[in-house]
């Protein structure tokens, strides 16, 4: 989230797209509501009828998928109507930048195109520069390849009839909600969005976040209290474990991987963001003090000057490899990986394409899975359609120790990191998950320290001190996150004083290149500083213009609880909104949330530009860094319901990476598989049940897989409410108890009728007896461009009379396996629905 | 109207025990709520953070003299939940003191077909010859280009954003000291 969870209630408007916040973020919907109840307007678009459109005051069906098409309307409405907020587009974003003359943009294809590839030459994609390097630009907005005219050009598609007939929403509730959304433009006012899964997991989904945010930079809505673009976030420390870099394209603090390209710490920071423009901070010109400080968390004193802090021990991807999920799993699927680490996860049930995904994990030598529970994943030898007997992988299933029983720090949406406290001691022979860590790794070191090995320096020259007597004090680890000295420093360049070796230090600020500091994750620095732990706070004194509490927990970065709360003020440091100040600059220096950077803002002397870690230090509405594209443009789903984009003879996304595997099977505006199905999450459980699905109270409540249709597709099927019925897609089946609602209606898509369904995804084989299994087993291997975050919430079903065992008992002659194991000639092909699994048949 | 913590907590109980329960009504009598107060009477009492979504309400958690955990309730002292919690989270006490959690090292054999109790030193031992036999196999010092890679391309790890900063801050550091590359978790989901 740019902004908090309780600055949503001083919001005018506050629109909820590809979220629902009431089911599953339902404690925070009270600050949506207070923000209504001041005279706030709620705006719900789903393709159901979901408990958060209850509480709106305006809710539009949208299909799903339509995002682009819909934001993008907004975008032409905005500037149709001269609507927008003229002094921030123009000063705060990259509006007025003149774009070269080789980049176009013709039938949904970008310049620079390769179909081999699927991928583009984003060469084109540039500004125009002067001879220093800085950006020509346009104040006037009015130069015909300047970003706003190409922005007001590319748009221009997007009318209403184009939108309506492709979203299936109506004309009129599309004015509506432009209009209403629209209407935070004006300085005293201001909008924010709340978006969720629902945005990011289409082959699209990066850019439907990016539209979103051209729109609240249209309006000045960045930066301000009750405004900013919040992605409401599904896990309690997902948050947190982002920032820690449990990923595979960035190390702690968003800093790029490392990769074969750069063979020494010199090239790697030769990679570090320039800015040319002097009015611009580049924040990030500082990295290569993180990655110093943070190669000596690594490596301690073994980390010198001499050997780079050991960044040759740190391991390094090969240029342009993707080692995300869906290609770690289609790797392991083709028995590339012997040995596989899953700490409380259930792949088996959470990631897509369960079939795919379990038969994967049978080509491991061994899988150590750490968890509360028993689970799908721990146990996938013996699930459904598995013979253990054939399973030649071992599985170590280690106890871990709930929340309440360890003490350590998570990070809210908010980036708010808070101190949970030990209450109890671990359950039976259960651990924490770190103490986990430390165990295993002594282990291992040991074994290297011993016999020897492939490259044993990175393991044995790892700086691992934070046990006393064997236990992890996760106090000693927040330290290392926040950083400290590694010398004593007599005047330090900050602010020339002297620090002692040891001594934590204050913040990122205080970091250096040269190894005289160590700091596990940059952005951290300042949660644990000599004062002590700042994320234990607990003192509730809010700064009321805005809602924000600062001195509950800590914020990163530096305790800013609202991010480019510089964009919040205008060109001299005052509020564009004063009753809502964030911050605001008093002559000589910054007061309110602590200010995106104490520089004056950028109309004074030494000012400088709003927009801190981008280069040009402005807003992008051309985005240069995108894999599909500079702006948003809308494609199909993988599978969709029509044959044809309305918009471009580009059907799906040309820049997504097509998996072409035994079981990887696609269709598209296929009479097999004639109905849209959406997956998502309900208030009783949580991702893939597994800390849910054990607890009586909560199942009692959500028994078992459900699946919701219209009463118009329940007709068409001849389908009652309640009744078990079997729904099919090209990757599996499985069963569901109907729930036939008018919440959901069919959609008219291009003059045709669409019908939608929509799955929770919370249940497993493993519990609650016959609870029904994971929507999973339906959903298709395929990501978005950018993130490569699976699309869970478009892909197309049949629903059927629910098949009972003896009906599959009809012999049917089984497909050669070779035929079967054949890749399909083409990605985009329809394969032959695959012969029900023999998961079916379980009892 | 003046709420006191007290009287907060009475009202946000029986809402919440409502919604949990759901929404069968609740018979919210001054005699239950004395038996109530007594059960949590002397219990230490904890602050901790909701385990489930990302809006990190708070939560109070009362153990009694032995360490065991007695009650859970929302935390009314937190700026954000203000002592409401949702289904789940009024459920953490059922997930604390749940008789399926996992309280042993369980082991599966290949082409086993059941589960088998060890020892955390055995397993430990047996997990890190696992490691070391595959690092060792796929340990990748240059690629085919004959760029300096040094990474294990055999073994893959994932998770987990249920464990607190400090616990995958050590675990991305293991993982990455291992020369592992393949580096996942649910937020790529």
């Amino acid at each position: 989230m740019t902004n908090s969870w309780t600055d949503i209630g001083v919001s005018d408007c506050i629109l909820i797209m590809g979220s629902n916040a009431a089911e599953n973020h339902p404690v925070a919907m009270k600050w949506v509501l207070r923000a209504q109840e001041k005279g706030g307007k709620i705006i719900s678009v789903d393709p159901r009828f979901t408990r958060t459109s209850a509480k709106a005051d305006i809710y539009a069906p949208m299909r799903s998928g339509g995002d682009i098409a819909f934001l993008g309307g907004m975008i032409k409405y905005i500037l149709d109507k001269d609507i927008f907020f003229k002094d921030y587009v123009i000063h705060y974003t990259n509006a007025p930048f003149i774009v070269s003359d080789k980049f176009d943009f013709k039938d949904g294809l970008f310049t620079g195109y390769n179909p081999e590839k699927r991928a583009y030459d984003k060469a084109t994609w540039v500004f125009d520069r002067d001879d220093k390097g800085i950006p020509v630009k346009d104040m006037t907005l009015q130069h015909p390849r300047c970003v706003f005219q190409l922005m007001k050009k590319f748009y221009a598609r997007y009318d209403l009839d184009t939108v309506s007939s492709l979203t299936g929403t109506s004309k009129a509730d599309l004015i509506k909600v432009y209009e209403t959304f629209a209407a935070t433009g004006k300085p005293d006012k201001v909008g924010t969005m709340l978006y969720a899964m629902g945005w990011t997991q289409h082959t699209t989904g990066t850019q439907i976040v990016r539209v979103a945010s051209m729109i609240q930079m249209l309006l000045g809505n960045v930066g301000m209290a009750g405004g900013g673009v919040n992605a409401l976030r599904g896990e309690s420390n997902v948050q947190g474990i982002t920032d820690q870099a449990l990923l595979f394209h960035i190390l702690p603090g968003y800093m790029p991987a490392v990769n074969a390209a750069f063979d020494n710490l010199e090239k790697y920071n030769a990679t570090t963001p320039k800015a040319v423009d002097p009015m611009s901070v580049n924040w990030w010109a500082n990295r290569p003090k993180y990655i110093a400080s943070l190669l000596k968390s690594f490596y301690g004193e073994n980390g010198t000057k001499e050997n780079d802090f050991g960044y040759s021990w740190l391991p390094k991807i090969d240029v342009g490899q993707n080692a995300s999920w869906l290609f770690m799993f289609d790797k392991m699927f083709n028995g590339d990986f012997s040995g596989f680490v899953c700490m409380g996860m259930n792949p088996a049930c959470s990631g897509p394409n369960s079939e795919k995904t379990r038969k994967a994990m049978a080509k491991l030598d061994w899988l150590v899975d750490i968890d509360l529970f028993e689970n799908e994943t721990s146990s996938f030898w013996k699930g459904p359609g598995m013979d253990p007997k054939k399973i030649k992988t071992e599985v170590f299933l280690l106890p871990a120790a709930m929340s309440i029983e360890k003490e350590g720090s998570i990070t809210d949406s908010g980036r708010v990191g808070q101190w949970r406290n030990k209450a109890g001691e671990p359950l039976g022979d259960s651990k924490a998950d770190g103490q986990i860590v430390h165990e295993l790794y002594t282990k291992v070191k040991e074994l290297y320290a011993k016999e020897g090995g492939a490259f044993p320096d990175p393991i044995l020259k790892l700086k691992w001190d934070y046990a006393k007597d064997g236990k992890v004090d996760f106090h000693a680890v927040a330290k290392e996150i926040n950083g400290y000295f590694t010398e004593d420093i007599a005047e330090h360049p900050i602010d020339k004083k002297a620090y002692k070796k040891g001594t934590q230090v204050p913040n990122f600020v205080f970091l250096l290149a040269d190894g005289r500091t160590s700091c596990g994750n940059w952005l951290y620095s300042g949660s644990y500083p000599e004062a002590g732990n700042m994320m234990a706070r607990r003192n509730r004194t809010p700064v009321a213009s805005c809602n924000i509490f600062p001195q509950w927990g800590w914020a990163w970065p530096l305790n800013r609880r609202i991010i480019y709360n510089r964009a919040s003020v205008d060109l001299n440091g005052n509020p564009w909104d004063p009753k809502r100040a964030v911050i605001k600059w008093d002559g000589t220096r910054w007061v309110g949330d602590v200010p995106d950077n104490a520089v004056p803002p950028m109309g004074l002397p030494n000012g400088r530009y709003p927009f801190i870690m981008r280069p040009d230090g402005v807003g992008s509405f051309f985005g240069v860094g995108m894999a599909d594209g500079p702006f948003p443009e809308h494609y199909e789903p993988l599978e969709c319901p029509i044959e044809k984009n309305p918009l471009s003879s580009q059907r799906i996304n040309p820049a997504i990476p097509l998996f072409k595997g035994e079981l990887d099977k696609y269709t598209t505006c296929d009479p097999k598989f004639p109905f849209v199905a959406t997956t998502y999450r309900l208030t009783e459980h949580w991702q893939t049940g597994l800390m849910t699905r054990y607890q009586p109270w909560l199942v009692e409540a959500e028994p078992q897989m459900y699946v919701e249709l219209s009463l118009e597709l329940a007709k068409l099927r001849g389908i009652k409410n309640g009744e078990r019925i079997t729904i099919a897609s090209p990757r599996g089946k499985m069963w569901a108890k109907a729930m036939v609602t008018n919440r959901i209606k069919p959609f008219n898509i291009a003059g045709q009728t669409v019908h939608l369904v929509g799955l929770s995804w919370h249940y497993g084989w493993l519990v609650p007896k016959d609870g029904g299994d994971s929507a999973n087993i339906l959903t298709p291997s395929i990501g978005d461009a950018n993130t490569m975050i699976p699309e869970y919430k478009v892909f197309l079903v049949n629903i059927l009379k629910e098949e009972r065992p003896k009906v599959e008992k009809k012999p049917e002659p089984k497909p050669a396996p070779k035929a079967e194991a054949k890749p399909a000639p083409k990605p985009e092909a329809k394969p032959e629905p695959k012969p029900a699994p023999k998961a079916e048949t379980k009892k | 109207m003046k709420i006191t913590r007290r009287s907060f907590l009475k009202i946000s109980g029986a809402t919440a025990a409502g919604t949990v329960m759901g929404g069968l009504g609740f018979d919210f009598s001054p005699v239950e709520s004395y038996a109530q107060e007594l059960r949590i009477k002397g219990a230490k009492e904890t602050t901790t953070v909701c385990c489930y979504c990302s809006v990190g309400c708070g939560i109070i958690v009362h153990t009694d003299a032995k360490g065991k955990v007695i009650n859970t309730e929302g935390d009314p002292d937190h700026p954000t939940s203000e002592g409401a919690l949702c289904a789940k989270g009024m459920s953490l006490y059922q997930l604390i003191n749940n008789k399926d959690r996992l309280t042993k090292v369980l082991y599966r054999a290949p082409n086993s077909t059941k589960w088998e109790e060890k020892s955390w030193d055995w397993a430990l031992t047996e997990m890190a010859k696992r490691i070391k036999k595959s690092r060792d196999a796929s340990f990748t010092e240059k690629n085919d280009k004959g760029q300096v890679v040094n990474r294990t391309n055999g073994i893959a790890g994932i998770g987990s954003c249920h464990v607190n900063n400090e616990e995958g801050w050590l675990y991305q550091k293991f993982l990455r000291a291992l020369g592992l590359v393949y580096i996942e978790m649910e937020a790529r989901l």
